[in-house]
């Protein structure tokens, strides 16, 4: 599952157009639960891309976000367990988080209009940069 | 959300920038054979030895793939720093379908905003000289993002049948696009047996591509390539082409 390469370089020119030459001491990413990202890949593909890129980071945390649904059409409120889904559509969902409409229906009312309030993909939820590097 | 905030609208870009041309084929009105046309420009195109490409955006109603007779579901793209396409008949391929199947997928605007984006962002399509895009119908969140994101790589093709009905709804399409000045490829009529629509094309001052009569036959021939290919709807395909290329 390298497709997380795909993903680190746009998060990678991201933070370098945010960064303005600036170091960045500490970077939190939030990975969505749905998504099943490989964090060590995106680790890896991150710190390579901006090390090319000559963006100086300090730390870079990962925080996993638990996957909430919420039907739109009953309300009920749900926290799928992604480890007992099935491998293959795990990756579907991997590659297009919003194949999960195809596969996930409401356990209440079997509506397939459901909101994903949180843990869809990958986002960054801090940047802290070094306004005077050394 | 504005074309900056999001990571993955910065390399999209980079993901097109060695497409040669755009081509997304539209139409506000439904059924007038965008998904027959966009697919069979991108067969006649890998006939022609050219490299194409093609890209189904109708992610609630994929059906590329059904006019290419292939089990989506099948398919496993090669990754290598995102995913590389698989090539089906000579076509660099992308669809939903990938990954949804046959399954329904009923989808909101902004998942539909979502899966533009990721899709974009991961699809590695290399070098081509066209890349045809099947929309859905409508003027909506689909159509808006390529409008939106891709204003300036963007060559859509209109496709309109002579409809009192449809006529109306092209006019509308050709403003937005005019009005947003995009480089338009042209007007293809078609199930016509007249030029009718010349004289739209020639009021927004728009490439007439030529039109295709209605075959009684097509259906049957769907998912057939052999037999698609050797069909006078084939002729019209390949002649549309041409003038796309020379345009
Ligand atoms: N020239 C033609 N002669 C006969 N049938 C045609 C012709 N062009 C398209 N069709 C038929 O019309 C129907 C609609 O075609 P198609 O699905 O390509 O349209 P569409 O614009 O993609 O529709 P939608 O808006 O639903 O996506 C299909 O059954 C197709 O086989
Ligand atoms: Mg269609
Ligand atoms: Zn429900």
């Amino acid at each position: 599952m390298v497709h997380e390469w795909a993903l680190a370089e746009a998060i990678a020119e991201y933070i370098e157009q945010q960064a303005k030459g600036r170091p960045v001491k500490k970077l939190v990413i939030s990975l969505g639960v749905l998504q099943s990202i490989d964090r060590e890949i995106l680790d890896f593909a991150l710190k390579n891309i901006l090390d090319e890129r000559n963006v100086r980071i300090g730390s870079i945390e990962y925080v996993d976000e638990e996957v909430v649904l919420r039907c739109k059409r009953c309300g009920y409120e749900w926290k799928p367990s992604m480890n007992e889904v099935d491998e293959s559509i795990r990756e579907a969902i991997h590659f297009v988080p919003e194949a999960v409409y195809s596969y996930f229906k409401c356990p209440r009312c079997g509506s397939r209009d459901f909101e994903i309030e949180s843990g869809r993909g990958i986002s960054i939820k801090e940047m802290v940069f070094d306004e005077h590097p050394k | 959300m504005n074309t900056q905030s999001d990571p993955r609208l910065l390399v999209i870009p980079q993901r097109l920038a060695g497409v040669k041309h755009i081509v997304p084929v539209m139409s506000s009105k439904g059924g007038v054979g965008k998904t027959l046309l966009s697919t069979l420009l991108a067969l006649a195109g890998a006939d022609k030895k050219l490299k194409v490409g093609l890209l189904d955006l109708d992610f609630t109603n994929p059906s590329t793939h059904i006019v290419l007779g292939i089990d989506p579901a099948s398919i496993q793209p090669v990754e290598e720093k995102g995913v590389i396409p698989p090539i089906i008949h000579g076509i660099k391929y992308m669809t939903l379908a990938i990954y949804t199947g046959e399954n329904p997928t009923p989808l909101r605007g902004s998942a539909i905003n979502d899966a533009f984006l990721e899709i974009l962002a991961i699809t590695r399509w290399g070098e081509l000289d066209y890349l045809f895009i099947d929309t859905p119908p409508g003027l909506s969140d689909p159509q808006l993002n390529l409008l939106t994101y891709l204003p300036s790589r963007i060559e859509p093709l209109v496709v309109a049948t002579p409809s009192p009905l449809a006529i109306r709804s092209v006019e509308k399409l050709l403003k937005v696009l005019i009005e947003g000045n995009y480089k338009i490829t042209g007007l293809v009529e078609n199930m016509s047996n007249n030029s009718k629509l010349l004289k739209i094309a020639e009021k927004y001052n728009v490439k007439y591509l030529g039109s295709i009569p209605y075959y009684n036959n097509i259906d049957g021939l769907i998912g057939n390539l052999e037999a698609l290919r050797s069909s006078q709807f084939y002729g019209k395909i390949i002649h549309i082409l041409k003038g796309i290329i020379r345009a």
